[in-house]
C-alpha cells in the first residue's frame, strides 16, 4: 500500500470497498486555497460568476473570477460537497492563477484529468467531483464573455435527446459515465431505466458511452 | 488520540463477556453437531442451549429459530422464502383449481404445468406490503420481486418517520402475502407499532378464514358482508389460494433487540429478523425467527441443517456468541434505555442550541434510545465525518458520496425530505460506552466544524423546503422511483 494513501479512507457500509484520498486531497480539503470567505455584496467585485450543481449528486460549486488582460488574474470560490469536490476545487483555482495565471483560452483547455494528476488521484467513483470544476469554470468564462461582449467565444453544452422515448438525453448518459459506468447495461442501472430499446439508439448511446469514456477516463 | 465512536447502529464492538463465552468454541470444542461422537455431542449441546436461550426470551418454540449468517440473510431468507414459497401454492392452485373458485372455462395452463403463467387463470400477482424506509436487506430484495411476479407495496412512513397501522390495513389484499415492517429503523431509530400491525394483519386473516368458513355453509352471507365491510377488497374474496395463513408478518428487529421488547407473541410476528453485530456479538451471524407451519422456501440447501430451512455446518462459535449477546442485551435492555435517553435528548437539545438550521429526522421521543439523526443543512455529510473524523469522532450520514450507489439516503426521502436534507444528514449513535463527557466534546468540535463547512458552502437551503432545490439538475429524474410517490411501478431493463 502505497504510504500517501492510507490516511482518510471512508469505507462503504455496504460494499465494504474502501476509498483513499491522497495526502494532496487531504491537504486541499482541510486548508483549502482560493475560498471566498463571504458572498460578494457588490456585484461588480469580481468580473464574472458561474455555477453549477447536482444536487442528485450532492455537489455545488459557485465560482467568481476577476480577469486582467486575457489572464486569469483570481479565481475564488465554494463548494458544497465531498472531500474530493472541495480539494478538486481549490486545486483547479490554484492551476488557473498561479505563475501569474492562465490566459482565458489556457484555462478552459485544463481537462479534469488535469486536475486529477494533479491530485495525484481521486478514487473512482469520485471523478465527476473534479470535472465540476471545470465545468463551473466554463460557466463563468462564459458570463465574462457576455459581459463583455464577446459573445462568440460562449460554449454552451445544450442537452440532446437520445432516447426520446424516455426522454434521455446526451447529459443523463455523461452523468452516468462519471458516475462509473462503463457500458450499456451499467448506463441503465445508473439510470434505473431500460434506455436504448431500438437498436439505433441503443449505437447512439453506446458510441456516447465511448466518447465519454475516452473524454474523462482515456 | 481518543476515538469516540459514536456509531453504534452500524456495529459494536464485541462484549467481552459474549468473547469470553465464544472462547471454548473455536479449538477446544470444535467438533460438527452432526457428529454423533463426544466433540458433535458437544456442539449439538451448545448449539441446542443457544437456540433454548433464544426462544425463552422471545417467547417461542426452539423448532422456530433458524441460525443464518446474519441480518441480511435472515431478511432474505424471510422475503424470498415466503414469495417463493408463495408461487408455489399459485401454481398448485392453477393445476388443480379449487371448486369454489370461478375460475370460468378451464385453459390449457390448467392442465399443463409447463406452460404456468403464474397468477393465472386469476390474473393476480402475489402481494407484498413493504415500507420506503426498510432496510436494503428488505428492500433490494422486494425491487427485485416487484419486477418479477410479485406486487410491491411500498408504503409511505409520514415525516415523523412512523408507519400507520391503517395504512397498512388499506394496503391488504386478499392475495397478500407478506407484510414486513422493520421494528426500529436503523438511520432515523424511529420504533414502528409493531403490535399494532401485528393485530391488524391477524385481523385480517381472520376474516378471511370467516368467509371460507361461510362459503362452505350457506347461511354464511351475513358474516360474510360484515367482513366485506371492513376490508371491501375481499367482497370477491373466495380462493384457498391465498388462504388464511396470508399474510405472513415479518418485522427486521435487528436495531430494537437491544432496547425493545422481542417477545413475538406481543408483538404478533410470524418472523422476525435478529443479528448479532448489533448487540456486543459477533458480525456474520444472526437468526430468523420462524412461527410453526409458517410455509417458507429455504434458500440455501444442502445439508438439511436447521430444520432444512438453512442448510451448512452450525457456526458453533458464533451461534454462542449470538446467544450470550443477545441474553445480555435483553437483559440489560431497561437500563441501558434508562442511561441513553437522557444523553440522546441532551446530544439533540445540544446540536439545536448550539448549531443553527439544524433538523431532527424521525420522530422526538419514538426513536431508539441511542439515536440521533439530524440534517445540518448547508453542507454536506461526506466532509463532515471526515472533518470530525480527525478530530477523534466517528460517525455516519445518509449524503450520497458515501454509498455504493451515489443515492442518497433512501430514508431522509422516504420522510418527504428533499435530497439537500439527505446529503446533509448525520447519524450519530451512542452505545453502551457512551458518556456524557464524549458528548461534551462532540459539542466543543462540531458546531465550528459546522461553521468552517459553511463558509465553504455556497448554498443556503431554506428549512421549511419540501422541494428539491435544483430538480432540473438531476440525471433522469422523472423516471427514478420517486420517494413521495405512493405507488411503484419497477423499471424493467433490458437484458
Amino acid at each position: 500500500m502505497d504510504d500517501t494513501k492510507k490516511d482518510i479512507d471512508v469505507i462503504n457500509q455496504y460494499t465494504g470497498e474502501k476509498w483513499y484520498y491522497t495526502d494532496i486531497v487531504k491537504d486541499h480539503f482541510f486548508h483549502p486555497r482560493n475560498l471566498l470567505m463571504e458572498k460578494p455584496k457588490d456585484e461588480n467585485e469580481f468580473d464574472a460568476r458561474g455555477m453549477v450543481g447536482s444536487p442528485a449528486c450532492g455537489d455545488m460549486m459557485e465560482m467568481w473570477m476577476k480577469v486582467e488582460g486575457e489572464k486569469v488574474k483570481e479565481l475564488k470560490w465554494k463548494t458544497f460537497g465531498c472531500a474530493s469536490a472541495i480539494a478538486a476545487t481549490s486545486i483547479y483555482s490554484v492551476m488557473l492563477t498561479e505563475n501569474g495565471g492562465l490566459t482565458l483560452d489556457e484555462a478552459m483547455k485544463v481537462r479534469p484529468q488535469d486536475v486529477m494528476k494533479r491530485l495525484g488521484g481521486l478514487p473512482n467513483r469520485k471523478i465527476h467531483c473534479s470535472v465540476l470544476a471545470d465545468k463551473a469554470f466554463q460557466k463563468t468564462a462564459n458570463d465574462y464573455f457576455r459581459k463583455t461582449g464577446q459573445n462568440s467565444r460562449i460554449v454552451v453544452e445544450g442537452a440532446r435527446v437520445i432516447d426520446a422515448r424516455l426522454n434521455i438525453t446526451d447529459k443523463d448518459i455523461e452523468e452516468a459515465v462519471l458516475e462509473g459506468a462503463a457500458n450499456l447495461e451499467e448506463v441503465q442501472q445508473k439510470l434505473k431505466v431500460g434506455v436504448g430499446a431500438s437498436d439505433e439508439v441503443k449505437t447512439d448511446i453506446e458510441s456516447l458511452i465511448r466518447f465519454y469514456r475516452e473524454k474523462y477516463y482515456g | 488520540m481518543k476515538r469516540i465512536y459514536l456509531d453504534y447502529a452500524a456495529t459494536t464492538p464485541v462484549d467481552p463477556r459474549v468473547a469470553k463465552a465464544m472462547e471454548p468454541f473455536w479449538n477446544e470444542n470444535f467438533g460438527n453437531a452432526g457428529g454423533l461422537y463426544e466433540e458433535g455431542r458437544r456442539a449439538k449441546e451448545a448449539l441446542t442451549k443457544s437456540r433454548e436461550t433464544i426462544t425463552k426470551l422471545i417467547g417461542a418454540k426452539p423448532d422456530e429459530i433458524i441460525f443464518t449468517s446474519g441480518g441480511t440473510e435472515s431478511d432474505n431468507l424471510a422475503v424470498f422464502g415466503v414469495a417463493n414459497a408463495a408461487l408455489q401454492v399459485v401454481a398448485r392452485a392453477v393445476v388443480s383449481p379449487s371448486s369454489k373458485s370461478d375460475f370460468g372455462t378451464p385453459k390449457k395452463s390448467d392442465f399443463f404445468p409447463g406452460d404456468l403463467v403464474v397468477g393465472q387463470p386469476s390474473g393476480v400477482k402475489p402481494h407484498i406490503i413493504i415500507t420506503k424506509f426498510e432496510h436494503h436487506a428488505v428492500l433490494t430484495p422486494c425491487e427485485q420481486l416487484a419486477k418479477e411476479d410479485f406486487d410491491v407495496t411500498f408504503l409511505d412512513v409520514g415525516e415523523n418517520g412512523i408507519v400507520d397501522p391503517e395504512d397498512v390495513r388499506k394496503a391488504l389484499r386478499p392475495e397478500t402475502v407478506l407484510v414486513s415492517i422493520m421494528y426500529a429503523n436503523n438511520e432515523i431509530g424511529t420504533i414502528q407499532p409493531i403490535a399494532e400491525v401485528g393485530k391488524v394483519v391477524k385481523d385480517f386473516r381472520m376474516a378471511k378464514e370467516q368467509i371460507l368458513k361461510d362459503l362452505a355453509s350457506p347461511t354464511g352471507v351475513s358474516t360474510r358482508n360484515f367482513s366485506a365491510e371492513k376490508y371491501p377488497c375481499l367482497s370477491k374474496f373466495d380462493t384457498e389460494t391465498f388462504g388464511k395463513q396470508y399474510p405472513y408478518f415479518h418485522t427486521d428487529a435487528c436495531q430494537a433487540a437491544g432496547y425493545l421488547d422481542l417477545n413475538v407473541n406481543n408483538l404478533g410476528v410470524d418472523l422476525m429478523t435478529v443479528n448479532a453485530s448489533k448487540i456486543y456479538g459477533p458480525k456474520g451471524v444472526g437468526f430468523l425467527y420462524k412461527r410453526s407451519g409458517v410455509k417458507i422456501k429455504p434458500q440455501i440447501i444442502g445439508g438439511g441443517q436447521e430444520m432444512r430451512m438453512r442448510s451448512g455446518t452450525e457456526n458453533i462459535p458464533l451461534i454462542v456468541g449470538l446467544a450470550k449477546a443477545f441474553e445480555l442485551a435483553q437483559a440489560e435492555k431497561d437500563s441501558e434505555t434508562a442511561r441513553l435517553v437522557p444523553l440522546r435528548d441532551y446530544f439533540i437539545s445540544e446540536v439545536m442550541k448550539r448549531i443553527p438550521k439544524v433538523v431532527l429526522n424521525g420522530h422526538t421521543t419514538k426513536r431508539l434510545p441511542n439515536n440521533i439523526n439530524v440534517s445540518i443543512l448547508d453542507i454536506e455529510g461526506e466532509a463532515l465525518v471526515l472533518y470530525l473524523d480527525s478530530k477523534g469522532i466517528s460517525f455516519s450520514t445518509g449524503s450520497a458520496c458515501t454509498s455504493e450507489s451515489l443515492d442518497p439516503s433512501h430514508v431522509i426521502l422516504a420522510l418527504g425530505k428533499p435530497y439537500e436534507f439527505a446529503h446533509s444528514s448525520m447519524r450519530f449513535t451512542l452505545g453502551r460506552s457512551t458518556t456524557k463527557t464524549d458528548i461534551d466534546y462532540v459539542m466543543g468540535e462540531l458546531p465550528k466544524t459546522v461553521e468552517w463547512l459553511r463558509i465553504v458552502s455556497p448554498i443556503s437551503v431554506d428549512m421549511n423546503a419540501s422541494g428539491m432545490s435544483h430538480p432540473e439538475a438531476f440525471a433522469g429524474e422523472n423516471l427514478r422511483v420517486k420517494a413521495k410517490s405512493k405507488s411503484y411501478k419497477p423499471d424493467v431493463l433490458l437484458k
